[in-house]
């Protein structure tokens, strides 16, 4: 038992459990000192007197109390992108290339995990078990999403990427991938046309995941803000942060994570050294369909609607968060996550108050993007990659 | 040097055998058409994704029509037949639809759209070649306000629509409100005429938000919540809307919520549930009421059920009228035409030449742009979170409004 124990790295399981933790503290305490100090900027201006007039209290009350609650939220989103951002992290770290279709597999774990739970529901299970098998239930939709995205993973892998590896331009994958990410998008389109005649699934509704933990009120004006957290928003975190420990420790702490990080750094070494390069790509691939697998049935839990396009924009989004924290960097892609869905929830939040109502809500992902353009400007490489160049 | 030339060879080959394969349909339909008298009615309505549950059910009101209101046309000699399309509820697959439709020459009349963002763009083309077009469900004023002599509708509009809703909320007792639309030529219409009654009616309008959002809310929740509205609107569809609903339930929003007639949907009980029960409740307004609702439809219920095993969804009703005027229009103008097959022309002014045709919804007369003399428009209360009682929730209001000219 004392021999066990000694053989888990505690370092590398208390590490990124620290690091996510500066991350969410840091962004969030950045983004909110530059909104309060904009908000005491622009209290006096035209901005302020028309959030006077609507609300009744200052510009600066407004952003103040509002801000407990879009925190939360940013988080939350960041969450689900940083899951996502890893499967693309990995791969590229490994193969030096995005997979394009990991939008797709998220989807696919979305669909097995929502369409399991569908059928138990079907069977009239769902609306009668207390909470704690709802849990367990859930769990259960979790892992055969997670299996089934998975195996798919590893399965694109080996028809669709292993055949071009040896291609003379890195385009050729990258093509394969996007035919790939298609081809998913409509196989997921028929079988559920097929089997269900509606492409447009629904999240059950079961166990408490829909209530909500209340935190408190906080005056504004004559109107109480509640402040609160959803259980499944709790669920979506803790979701996501096991799945980061896990892989943090898998990669830096095992054997086979070893074995991972010598095929990222140099191929032909590795298998010189007598690991198995196909072996371990698989694996890879593997992993980040599990990862993927998870966030989607998580997206599923979190938004309740799901459809064979739902992975488009959350992929799009995580791979925006795995460049900005620095491809092929596993703590990037959970800083990049996390910067992501703060920046696009605050924008979200903010910027119908701070235009006045000209730029809305519509307009926080071009916000959000344009602040990405201008950190890649001034860090290409992403917010922590550092030593991109190690291939020659 | 003689391997390129095989390659450009063999493309050629091959490009020429897809051209005569894609000629040789178009020829064969074209031929016999002339001599059987065949005559297409087709539909357009999004039969995949989002909105399928209902675009699925104006084709089969169609078909049901077609079924059986064929049979003047059939005892003239002709062939009548439906050719039913797929718009996705996207504008531009409706109007890649729409030009394959006019290039048929056996299509006559079309029966369509469910989304006013795809119906306008695609009766442009309809327009360009004279085709005649009944809708059975869109409301975006923009519909018959260009004057085109093909296009009509059959239902009401949303520059009443949106002032039906505003009324309504007025007289709810409603002081404040905060409306978010979906962007496209329906949503952000009625939602703009929402807005302006409710400022005429004297209520406080908190925001006006766009948004293409189909997940996360969150973030345009937080500006909602801290406005604390008494009624959130949506101008749009319900996928979008019901999820909104939810999220802001969530969250803790006490108000009423309130939509359009893209909210009429069994499956926004499915996504809503008892959020839409909760607090002060959820209304719609619509130009289509249950089915129900009608004096004309409890025949169509019992066979639409017969038919297609299913409750009808709102507006295939619409649809089934839609396809009667079709075919009603078409017998007149055959007739005109010492029973040959009418020109699109001929159809387009014939719908316009109907007096007061009885359809199971209503009776319908055009006036000089195409939009019915009378409509009804509803209010609805959702009563139960269970969709399956979908078709039984409440009428709060009903109302007979001559389109405004």
């Amino acid at each position: 038992m004392k021999r066990l124990f000694s053989s888990i790295n505690i370092r590398e399981l208390l590490r990124p459990i620290g690091q996510l933790a500066i991350f969410s503290l840091g962004s969030a305490v950045i983004l909110s000192a530059i909104v309060l100090l904009l908000a005491l900027i622009m209290d006096k201006t035209a901005v302020g007197l028309g959030v006077l007039a609507r609300f009744h209290v200052s510009l600066f009350t407004y952003t103040l109390v509002n801000l407990p609650q879009v925190l939360i939220d940013g988080l939350t989103i960041g969450f689900v992108y940083a899951a996502i951002a890893l499967g693309y992290t990995m791969v590229y770290g490994v193969l030096e290339f995005i997979n394009f279709a990991h939008s797709e597999i998220f989807a696919v774990g979305a669909f097995v995990g929502v369409e399991i739970l569908i059928f138990l529901d079907g069977l009239g299970i769902l609306s009668a078990v207390p909470n704690w098998a709802a849990f367990l239930i859930l769990i259960g939709a979790i892992l055969a999403g997670m299996l089934a995205s998975g195996l798919l993973a590893v399965a694109v892998e080996r028809v669709a990427y292993r055949p071009l590896r040896g291609a003379s331009s890195r385009l050729v994958p990258l093509i394969s991938a996007i035919g790939v990410s298609f081809f998913l998008q409509d196989a997921i389109r028929m079988t559920e046309s097929l089997t269900t005649g509606q492409f447009n699934r629904i999240f059950p509704t079961f166990g408490n995941f829909d209530d909500r933990l209340k935190f408190g009120e906080l005056p504004m004006g004559a109107n109480m803000i509640t402040l609160g957290v959803s259980i499944k928003s709790i669920i979506v975190i803790i979701a996501a942060v096991l799945m980061l420990v896990g892989l943090n420790y898998l990669v830096n702490a095992t054997k086979i994570g070893k074995a991972i990080r010598a095929v990222a750094q140099d191929r032909t070494t590795a298998n010189l050294m007598g690991i198995n390069v196909n072996y371990i790509i698989s694996f890879t691939f593997l992993v980040g369909g599990l990862l993927g697998g998870a966030a989607g049935v998580l997206y599923a839990l979190k938004f309740t609607r799901i459809d064979p396009f739902v992975g488009f924009f959350p992929g799009l989004k995580a791979f925006t968060a795995a460049v900005l924290g620095g491809i092929g960097n596993i703590t990037g892609a959970l800083l990049g996550g996390i910067v992501l869905g703060m920046l696009e929830t605050f924008a979200g939040s903010y910027l119908g108050v701070f235009t006045i109502g000209a730029a809305g809500t519509e307009y926080k992902d071009i916000f959000a993007f344009g602040i990405l353009i201008l950190v890649l400007i001034f860090r290409p490489q992403g917010l922590m990659g550092e030593n991109v160049s190690q291939k020659a | 040097m003689s391997k390129r030339l095989f390659a450009v060879a063999s493309l050629l080959i091959v490009a020429s055998m897809l051209l005569a394969a894609c000629g040789a349909p178009a020829a064969a339909t074209q031929a016999p058409a002339a001599a059987d008298k065949v005559i297409k009615i087709a539909t357009q309505s999004p039969l995949s994704g989002d909105m399928s549950a209902v675009g699925v059910d104006i084709k089969r009101g169609a078909e049901l029509a077609l079924n059986q209101l064929g049979a003047p046309l059939a005892g003239m000699g002709f062939k009548v037949e439906l050719a039913p399309f797929d718009d996705q509820g996207n504008p531009d697959t409706g109007v890649a639809n729409a030009k394959q439709i006019v290039s048929d020459p056996a299509i006559l009349c079309v029966v369509g759209h469910y989304n006013s963002g795809v119906q306008i763009p695609s009766s442009e083309v309809y327009h360009t070649s004279g085709l005649a077009n009944v809708s059975p469900a869109n409301t975006n004023p923009k519909v018959t306000t260009r004057g085109y002599p093909e296009i009509n509708r059959i239902v009401g509009r949303d520059d009443v629509q949106g002032v039906v809703g505003a009324d309504f909320a007025a007289e709810k007792g409603v002081k404040s409100v905060f409306v978010v639309h979906d962007k496209t030529a329906y949503g952000q219409g009625i939602a703009e005429f929402f807005k302006k009654e409710s400022e005429a009616k004297g209520m406080q309008v908190l925001g006006f938000e766009g948004t293409e959002e189909k997940a996360n809310f969150d973030a345009l929740l937080s500006p909602i919540m801290a406005a604390n509205p008494d009624l959130v609107y949506f101008g749009g569809m319900y996928g979008q809307a019901a999820v909104l609903f939810k999220q802001a339930r969530a969250k803790g929003f006490q108000g009423m919520f309130m939509s359009d007639d893209g909210f009429d949907s069994s499956d926004a009980a499915k996504i809503g549930g008892q959020s839409l029960i909760d607090g002060a409740g959820t209304y719609y307004s619509t130009v289509s009421g249950p089915a129900t609702l009608y004096p004309g439809t409890a025949k169509f219920i019992t066979d639409f059920k017969a038919a297609y095993n299913s409750d009808p969804q709102p507006f295939a009703a619409q649809g089934y009228d839609s396809m009667a005027i079709c075919l009603k229009a078409i017998e007149d103008a055959a007739k005109a035409n010492n029973n040959a097959v009418p020109t699109r022309e001929s159809v387009a002014k014939a719908i316009r030449a109907l007096k007061d045709f009885v359809g199971i919804t209503g009776t319908f007369t055009f006036n000089s742009i195409g939009d019915p003399t009378s409509a009804k428009y509803f209010v609805i209360k959702v009563d139960s979170a269970d969709p399956t009682a979908w078709s039984k929730n409440s009428i709060a209001e009903t109302l007979d409004i001559a389109p405004p000219q």
